[in-house]
């Protein structure tokens, strides 16, 4: 058992390994201009977008679901803000507030017709992908809107000033270390593993030396890009909810065993249902990201987004048979994913290319996640 | 007579049972050889050897078909061998017809091209002899019944030239002129020179048709005998081998208030609304007390009772009264906010959830008592599945193993830990020990006598006849949804055949 406890471990760890991998190789091939505080800047800021669209996607893929339809979702998303921004000049704050209540709202069209019609999700969220694509091509009659007030890009592509980068920092070191020693404190009184402190230690330690070093990164180019702090704060937000609360543990039980969640008591429906509002609403938070950064709403915007969405949550761990994901694993996917972009980018890669080695790498990722299931068993 | 096949010293291991335990048999050519034995005993295990469900390599011992070592890779190798393997589970592909049915995987053809001709002339040949030539070949096999798809599967056996027959437990849905003439086909083809494997534990159809029988018991090969050289008193001897009395802890209890009254409760089939599977059955349910509920497959107990919680989903009517007042369950999870839970027989399907850890699975139920708001309280979280797992002596190195991990029998009763989180009134269980090791098993019957001390209502569906005398006060026998009748088990000391005289539509019924 205890080796078996090891191993998952390791399996945690192998998507960040393999993440560094990618790095030391673009690094390599770039000549070091892949790891310069720039690039890395850029890279994180891109990797916001899909980032927001893993952490709600993973909790659909963990109830067992799909939702094919985020991408439409953002692009829908994007072209209301627009049109309430520039086209109708209303608050920006407000534009904001009505784009996510809209959001929500289609969520909760896809979570309603799967939790409550009996439809599966494949096919409702198939389904929403043409109609909220069409709804935007109707209401925006096909053209680009922008540019977006200055609001918005600040919200796209503002930056935190060094001193505020460095309390962030400080701050989270802080953080870091209370809650470990807590948890050590627990597994203490209980005698839980407590043979491998130093091993702790040694994470901790870690943690706090890439949380800092990512601060003097950031700080040396132009500061902490915002829109990547409101990232960071979100899957904060849901890693507490999906591993702490009632509704987290839902989650994994309906997708581990639907039935047996029934039988505990579970309404699966409303969970399920909720589920499906939040995935809205958060892609249509990377609506509002997407759109603040390209500076204008396009009809075209966050097509395929789902699948980059769904690719990333599955190299971060997830099954699309349910039950088993992270949203932390998510994000580590989409910064694979926006890796391989910015990296392929940098070096000129065709474009067809970008799209064959993406496809390998998903490939690769689940195959080996298949094998070491097997010898695992 | 030769021998055919030899079976020796053969055994096989799940996690934490012994399923066969060094069986050494000979099946000889021509005959109908038995195997009987309770639930659990290895009859499965064995003939799936035999199917090469199991492949060779993943048990221990040799297997000999005419003096040759065989090793089996899957299913196919054994197909080919001239070994059939007909389930308790058909596995008829339904929407498509008879005749599609019976060439599946040996379809003639002609060139590229499937020959209907001859399969059809060949088929009509077939059908006559299964006296099924009254049968349209053209028709879907969904339209049959569960007697003419057993004698369809029969018949695919028969296309691909199988020497060996085996069936598991082929007359468990069957009625009984549909058991006769299945038991009249099999000396029939007895009589052209195929060899049967005949499992049951029914021993009138064993008398019947056997010529030789073997008793498995506990994974244990218990003997080979003659036929004419046994009595029923004998096999059963041999099957059942320990003293109830030892298996199940003696309990003593005066009945006592009615705790739960079911009043004309009907139960229709979720996708075909005009048919009753739970026919207005009436019982109640005393403080403390055991409550049997036997009977055959199809017998439409699970349906009554999960009914009961909500949780199928066909149409009910009827009244449920708790503590005498009226309620309305329409949710599992409104049973259990009323005391009520339910064990699935189920455990694979509907029981554990394999990706959460022992801990999560115990406290799922009641996960909400261990949290302020929404925030899980980890620490009493564990604590309480500390209590839980030492308990019900659940054996798991830590609360933080995937469940997964467990034994089928320890899995069990964790499921039983999840109902016991906040005391339950009334816990129904469904076929609690169903394919668990015979040490769990005691284990939960203790269990169950605790849990009634504490004042818990049990209801419990059990399809092993010695169980369901040991453990329960009263029984209640249905019959294709129909209640036949309730008998009085205080001193567990009834009659197997006179629950099985109810259990098989034979005698009983309302009123009696």
């Amino acid at each position: 058992m205890k080796t078996n406890k090891k191993k998952v471990d390791l399996r945690s760890y192998m998507m960040i390994i393999a993440l560094l991998v990618i790095w030391l190789i673009f690094t390599i091939m770039t000549k070091g201009s892949f790891l310069s505080a720039r690039n890395i800047s850029n890279l994180f800021r891109q990797s916001v977008f899909i980032s927001l669209l893993a952490i709600g996607m993973v909790m659909v893929i963990i109830l067992g679901e799909i939702d094919l339809s985020v991408g439409s979702i953002v692009g829908l998303s994007g072209g209301i803000l627009a049109i309430l921004d520039v086209w109708k000049g209303i608050n920006p704050v407000l534009s904001m507030i009505i784009t996510l209540g809209i959001g929500l709202l289609l969520g909760l069209w896809n979570g309603y017709w799967i939790a409550y019609k009996g439809v599966p999700s494949f096919i409702v969220t198939l389904g929403g992908m043409l109609i909220f694509r069409g709804i935007l091509m109707g209401i925006t009659k096909g053209i680009t809107i922008g540019p977006m007030s200055h609001f918005f890009t600040f919200l796209g592509k503002g930056y935190l000033s060094n001193s505020f980068g460095i309390l962030l920092g400080i701050i989270a070191s802080i953080m870091i270390i209370i809650s470990e020693f807590r948890s050590w404190k627990k597994k203490k009184s209980y005698n839980i593993d407590s043979s491998s402190t130093r091993f702790e230690f040694v994470k901790v330690a870690l943690y706090i030396i890439l949380i800092n070093l990512f601060v003097i990164i950031f700080n040396s180019y132009n500061g902490l890009p915002f829109p990547l702090l409101i990232m960071i704060i979100i899957l904060l937000l849901f890693a507490y909810i999906t591993q702490n609360t009632v509704f987290g543990r839902y989650i994994y039980a309906i997708g581990g065993n639907s039935k047996a969640a029934i039988l505990s008591g579970i309404n699966i429906k409303k969970i399920t249902l909720i589920v499906f509002m939040i995935n809205g609403l958060l892609a249509s938070l990377g609506g509002v990201f997407l759109t603040s950064r390209l500076n204008a709403a396009a009809v075209s915007a966050g097509e395929g987004a789902e699948l980059d969405t769904i690719a990333a949550c599955v190299i971060g761990g997830a099954s699309l048979m349910g039950g088993i994901g992270t949203t932390f694993g998510a994000v580590v996917g989409a910064i694979v994913m926006t890796s391989l972009d910015n990296g392929m980018s940098l070096l000129n890669v065709e474009v067809f290319w970008q799209s064959i080695i993406k496809g390998l790498v998903l490939l690769f990722a689940v195959w080996f996640d298949v094998i070491s299931k097997k010898r695992e068993a | 007579m030769p021998t055919l096949l030899r079976i020796k010293n053969v055994s096989k291991y799940f996690p934490g049972v012994k399923a066969l335990d060094n069986i050494t048999m000979d099946i000889e050519k021509n005959e109908i050889h038995a195997i009987c034995g309770e639930n659990g005993a290895g009859k499965s295990t064995l003939i799936s050897i035999l199917g090469g469900i199991y492949p060779y390599g993943s048990y221990e011992g040799d297997i000999y078909l005419k003096d040759k070592k065989i090793e089996f890779k899957n299913p196919k190798d054994a197909e080919e061998a001239g070994i059939a393997v007909i389930h308790q589970e058909l596995t008829l592909f339904e929407e498509l017809s008879i005749i599609e049915n019976i060439y599946m995987g040996s379809q003639k053809v002609k060139g590229l091209v499937i020959d209907w001709n001859s399969m059809y002339e060949e088929s009509q040949i077939l059908l006559k002899k299964l006296k099924l030539d009254d049968l349209n070949i053209f028709t879907k096999i969904k339209h049959l019944g569960v007697g003419k798809q057993q004698l369809i599967e029969i018949a695919k056996a028969l296309v691909k030239k199988a020497n060996i027959l085996i069936l598991d437990e082929p007359t468990a849905s069957l009625t009984e002129s549909e058991t006769n003439n299945l038991l009249a086909l099999l000396k029939e083809l007895k009589k052209e020179g195929v060899t049967c494997i005949y499992i049951s534990h029914k021993l009138d159809e064993i008398f019947e048709v056997a010529d030789r029988v073997s008793i498995l018991r506990d994974g244990k090969l218990i003997g080979t005998k003659l036929i004419n050289e046994v009595t029923k008193n004998d096999l059963i001897k041999m099957m059942v081998g320990r003293e109830i009395s030892q298996m199940f802890p003696k309990r003593k209890i005066s009945p006592e208030k009615i705790i739960f009254e079911v009043k004309n409760f009907t139960v229709f089939e979720e996708y075909n609304p005009t048919k009753k599977v739970v026919d207005n059955v009436s019982f109640n349910l005393r403080y403390g007390e055991i409550l049997g509920f036997s009977g055959l497959v199809g017998a439409g107990r699970t349906e009554l009772m999960s009914s009961i919680i909500g949780f199928y989903q066909g149409k009910k009517e009827g009244e449920v009264f708790l503590n005498s007042e009226k309620v309305n369950i329409n949710s599992p999870q409104e049973a259990l906010e009323l005391g009520i839970a339910y064990l699935s027989e189920d455990r694979k399907g509907a029981g554990i959830i394999s990706n959460l850890t022992v801990r999560e699975n115990i406290t799922i139920a009641f996960i909400k008592k261990f949290a302020t708001f929404f925030h899980i309280n980890k620490e009493s979280e564990t604590l309480k599945a500390l209590e839980i797992i030492k308990e019900l002596n659940i054996k798991t190195q830590s609360p933080e193993v995937k469940i997964s991990t467990l034994s089928g029998g320890n899995q069990q009763k964790t499921l039983i830990g999840r109902n016991l989180v906040s005391i339950p009134k009334i816990l129904i269980m469904d076929e609690p020990t169903r394919g668990i090791d015979v040490g769990a098993k005691q284990e939960i019957y203790s269990l169950m006598n605790k849990l009634t001390k504490q004042g818990i209502s049990i209801i419990m569906i059990s399809s092993e006849l010695p169980e369901i005398i040991g453990m329960a006060d009263r029984i209640i026998v249905l019959h294709e949804g129909k209640f036949m009748g309730e008998i009085e088990n205080y001193n567990h000391d009834t009659n197997q055949e006179d629950i099985m005289y109810l259990a098989t539509g034979i005698r009983g019924g309302k009123g009696e």
